[in-house]
């Protein structure tokens, strides 16, 4: 009864187009990001860091990949490779132009993923389906190795690594050994909240229907004008922006400091789990995934202590994996369409409350 | 007939055009005029090379042979997406909606070739990108508006009964502001009522726009009743090419259909009309489906010149052959 | 010019020393068959059901651990392939009834997500059984090699070599001949049509799966005897996409060239290129390799063509 579109009539078109045409939506989508934005404040480390942090850097690269996979229709494994290139550009471009601010070079690092996406995509043009997951595959094992191999990436460092200078914006140490969780947690944050509207305007617009169209019927979209070549390189070009820069995030904000094994292919398996378990096509979902996946193995870690049950390490690690198997297989049977779709249902169910039907 | 001061001359011209894929022989030196206000009714058995047809012209496939030319201009080997930009609009046999997407945003493909792109504005929702937007969202407007479909506007286009999405698959066709509009069996599968309104709407779209158009249809009452000219194929020739009557009572014609002797006179009543497919939901889902090869193997999925049904209800039913 | 002059440098050595550029192919040829091998797996799920099992790779772990592991518990080695063979069944009839019925009507993409879940399961689970570390599995026959007309011959890449030669035999033959494999056939073909003439599906299903497991178990052997029963198996899944793109995803034959000229392609590329940029090509050759002949043959050797319709 509170939740619903009864008696709410829209005059022009502009509030029909709206990302949240409902009153109620909106006042909800504010709440969130107040108590999104309070959260430093109440929040400990350990949760800022381990959980918080993460799931908005991985949301990122869930977006990305979702926009390629999930709206415009193209299967790619080489989400981390991206992620890859958008952590090394930084990197690269950080140290050599130290007085750059730091987000200004996120996005530099991002525009450089998004070329070279351009350039892994091309193969879309001709292949298509599982045979491109193969063509992203390439990308994936040949980005890793070229920054394992060539030193020069990691700014000749014996170890292999690249690690996170200290930047600040506007005075507050954002990255580095001296940066608060909570000031790296606002900046993801803000990031991810810019970028997914960003996402979210590009999907339910010209663009966003072009992807779609490709994905669902990629003839009868070339035979109503789409070009293919240009829509599918949008899509690479757009998605491989999102993952390099949640690379970026992943080494600056998060890790703090990283080799190649971060990017490897077990990281485009997990954003991928992350957007089907999310809902493909749905920005929202995006987010819904990255937390699913990411507190799940600590809500399976801490499960047993909560029952008193005391599992020695190696035997937990392994319960853990087969129960992250298991879960998935569970979720795909029971809602394949992801945590997204399972929000709008009760969404749906909440505008009949409290009548039952 | 539309007077727009265009030179004179068919608006699309098909010249001696061959397809052939491996082994079958789609379309034999097919010629074929539209000219500008007409519309063109093209029948003939299964098999016949119609959608075939449909798909040369819009550029799908590429003939082997002949030509195609589109206001006096050869576009023969021209990509479907320039073709669509030449205002060539067509419907697909099998209803070809994209599932995923509403109504309302299926409709607003149709205005693609309209609309200029630049990513940074539309990301950010603001200024020309977001006036396109609202511009074109009120052009879609009047066309829900047009062909009464405003209360699914916002459905999920996969969850619609067959007619309805027929009818937005229409609606898409004439977003685009066509010149030519290709209409592959539009009333296929539909009951009296809606094959009713779908004629009344193609009429429409002639009478108010002046668009030319060119349908693929079985129903022959429909055929007689609103072409100005009929085509018909067989074996994916030419076989007869004039005004419905004379096509109707054309001995090749009516050799094609099967069998001998006039329609029977009562078999044009409107409630004899069951439609090909028996049923409402898919139309013949074998023949006729064009089944793309680049070079076929000869092998599962080529059109299929045997397996015709004599599928119009006005002439006594049975299949030649198979 | 010299980067070029670099670039074909190798192929002058190739000549110079062609024992040796004979030897390295034979080692391709006997890496491809064993990349064949768990091809050869993928290939019968995918024929049968449309699935791409990416749980191959771990099955093949999952069949050499048991072995194993029956064997160091003292079982002799007839029976613990007995019992593994039994598992491996029982493993199939496992996946059909927990995973395959209840996605039956899914896309490809959801079915594909499930095995990569089965996959973390079964890992997990293997390693809870049969612990972690390696092990190493004899088979009898040593990893020595012996000369042939001057060329140095593995008898375990032997050994393997006739394995992958004879279960592709008989494979084809099976698929080929029997009623079963007609059924298999017309399943992979179309299954409502399969359905609607009284095949079982769930039989089928479970007979592809087992059949797979058997091959998954072979391979394992094959593996693990060459390299020790190890995690890193499970991994193999990734690298028979390649093979598959070139062989086709349902080709049984077409997996055996296709891992052959895998396994070929990277051996070559790895010795005769790999010193010229430091290394380590076989990490991604095999993906380029498969990407170029996308890129000329959108379905691969084998495959078959893509059909599109409007």
């Amino acid at each position: 009864m509170i939740y619903r579109e009864a008696g709410q009539f829209k005059s022009t078109y502009a509030s029909d187009q709206a990302i949240f045409p409902i009153p109620q939506d909106r006042v909800f989508v504010l709440l969130v990001a107040a108590v999104a934005l309070l959260v430093p404040a109440v929040a400990s480390e350990y949760w800022l860091q381990a959980v918080l942090i993460p799931v908005l850097v991985y949301a990122m690269a869930a977006i990305g990949l979702d926009l390629l996979t999930g709206y415009a229709g193209q299967l790619s494994l080489g989400t981390g490779g991206f992620m890859a290139v958008g952590a090394y550009s930084a990197f690269k471009l950080t140290t050599a132009f130290p007085d750059v601010n730091i987000i200004v070079v996120f996005l530099a690092s991002g525009l450089v993923a998004s070329a070279v996406g351009i350039v892994f995509g091309i193969p879309s043009l001709r292949i298509k389906g599982f045979y491109l997951a193969v063509a992203t595959l390439a990308a994936q094992f040949f980005l890793v190795w070229l920054f394992n191999k060539v030193a020069w990436f990691v700014n000749y460092a014996p170890s292999g690594t690249i690690t996170a200078p200290p930047r600040s914006v506007l005075g507050v140490m954002v990255t580095g050994p001296e940066a608060t969780p909570g000031a790296r947690y606002l900046v993801a944050l803000i990031l991810v909240a810019v970028f997914a509207l960003a996402a979210k305007n590009l999907v339910r617009g010209r663009v966003g229907r072009t992807w779609m169209a490709i994905r669902d019927r990629d003839i009868a979209a070339e035979i109503i004008g789409v070009r293919p070549l240009s829509a599918k390189l949008s899509a690479f070009a757009v998605s491989s922006f999102y993952c390099g820069v949640a690379g970026a995030e992943l080494v600056f904000l998060y890790l703090g400091s990283a080799e190649t094994l971060a990017f490897d292919i077990q990281l485009s398996f997990l954003v991928l789990f992350m957007v089907i378990i999310g809902g493909l096509g749905s920005i929202l979902g995006s987010f819904l995934g990255a937390a699913f996946i990411l507190l799940l193995p600590i809500f399976l870690t801490n499960a047993p202590h909560a029952v008193g049950l005391k599992l020695p390490v190696a035997l937990a690690k392994q319960l853990e994996l087969m129960a992250f198997g298991a879960l998935i297989v569970f979720f795909l049977i029971v809602e394949p369409h992801g945590l997204a779709r399972l929000w709008q249902i009760s969404k749906e169910k909440l505008r009949l409350w409290p009548f039952p039907h | 007939m539309i007077d727009t001061g265009r030179p004179a001359g068919p608006l699309l011209a098909v010249e001696k055009v061959s397809v052939v894929f491996g082994a079958v022989q789609a379309l034999t030196d097919v010629n074929l005029d539209i000219r500008r206000g007409e519309i063109v009714a093209i029948i003939g058995p299964n098999g016949a090379g119609k959608t075939t047809l449909l798909n040369v012209i819009s550029g799908f496939y590429q003939p082997t042979s002949g030509r195609i030319l589109y206001e006096g201009q050869d576009r023969t080997r021209w990509k479907p997406y320039d073709v669509a930009r030449l205002g060539i609009a067509r419907t697909f046999q099998n209803v070809a909606l994209f599932k995923g997407m509403s109504v309302l945003d299926n409709i607003m493909t149709g205005r693609l070739t309209k609309m200029r792109g630049n990513l940074l504005f539309e990301a950010v929702y603001w200024g020309p990108a977001r006036r396109q937007e609202l511009e074109h969202r009120a052009h879609v407007e009047r066309i829900i508006d047009f062909l009464e479909i405003e209360a699914i506007r916002k459905t999920p286009a996969g969850r619609l009964p067959y007619g309805l999405q027929k009818r937005v698959e229409l609606a898409r066709a004439l977003a685009a502001e066509p010149t030519l509009l290709l209409l592959d069996e539009p009333m296929a599968g539909m009951n009296v009522e809606e094959k009713e309104d779908m004629c009344r709407f193609v009429l429409d779209v002639h009478d108010e726009f002046g668009t030319t158009i060119a349908l693929i249809e079985h129903d022959m009452s429909v055929v007689m009743d609103i072409s100005h000219r009929v085509v018909a194929l067989d074996y994916g020739r030419k076989i007869a090419d004039g005004t419905p009557d004379e096509v109707r009572s054309d001995p090749a014609v009516l050799e094609a259909y099967l069998g001998v002797g006039e329609p029977q006179p009562q078999a044009r009543r409107a409630d004899m009309e069951v439609g090909p497919s028996g049923a409402r939901g898919e139309p013949q889902p074998q023949a006729g489906r064009a089944d793309v090869e680049v070079n076929p193997s000869g092998a599962r999925g080529e059109p299929q010149p045997q397996a015709r049904r004599a599928d119009t209800e006005v002439w006594p039913s049975g299949a030649r052959g198979a | 010019m010299g980067a070029l002059g670099a670039v074909l440098a190798p192929f002058a050595e190739m000549a110079a020393s062609p024992l040796f550029l004979a030897e390295v192919l034979i080692g391709g040829v006997a890496a491809g068959l064993l990349y064949a091998l768990v091809a050869l797996g993928f290939v019968l799920i995918f024929k049968a059901s449309g699935v791409f099992n990416f749980a191959q790779g771990v099955m093949v772990l999952f069949a050499a651990l048991t072995l194993v592991g029956l064997m160091d518990r003292g079982v002799p080695a007839l029976l613990a392939l007995a019992l593994t063979i039994a598992v491996m069944i029982l493993l199939a009839f496992a996946i059909e009834r927990v995973v395959l019925r209840p996605l039956v009507n899914q896309a490809p993409i959801i079915l594909f997500m499930a095995t990569i879940g089965l996959t973390f399961f079964l890992e997990g689970f293997g390693e809870m059984v049969w612990g972690a570390n390696v092990k190493r599995l004899d088979v009898g026959i040593p990893d020595t090699s012996f000369k042939v007309a001057g060329l140095l011959v593995n008898r375990l890449e032997l050994a393997a070599a006739l394995t992958a030669a004879v279960l592709v035999t008989v494979l084809a033959i099976f698929f080929q001949k029997t009623r079963i494999g007609r059924a298999l056939r017309a399943v992979a073909d179309d299954h409502e049509a399969a359905l609607s003439i009284g095949i079982p599906l769930k039989t089928i299903w479970v007979v592809v799966w087992s059949v797979s497991g058997l091959v998954a178990l072979a391979a394992g052997i094959m593996w693990g005897a060459k390299s020790g029963v190890q995690f890193s198996l499970s991994l193999i899944a990734l690298k028979a996409l390649p093979v598959l793109i070139l062989g086709g995803f349902t080709s049984v034959p077409g997996a055996i060239v296709g891992g052959i000229m895998i396994g070929i392609g990277e051996k070559v590329a790895e010795v005769y290129w790999g010193p010229l940029v430091g290394g380590a090509i076989e990490n991604w050759f095999a993906y380029v390799m498969a990407l170029g002949f996308l890129l000329v043959r959108p379905q691969g050797l084998f495959g078959e063509r893509i059909i599109e319709r409007v």
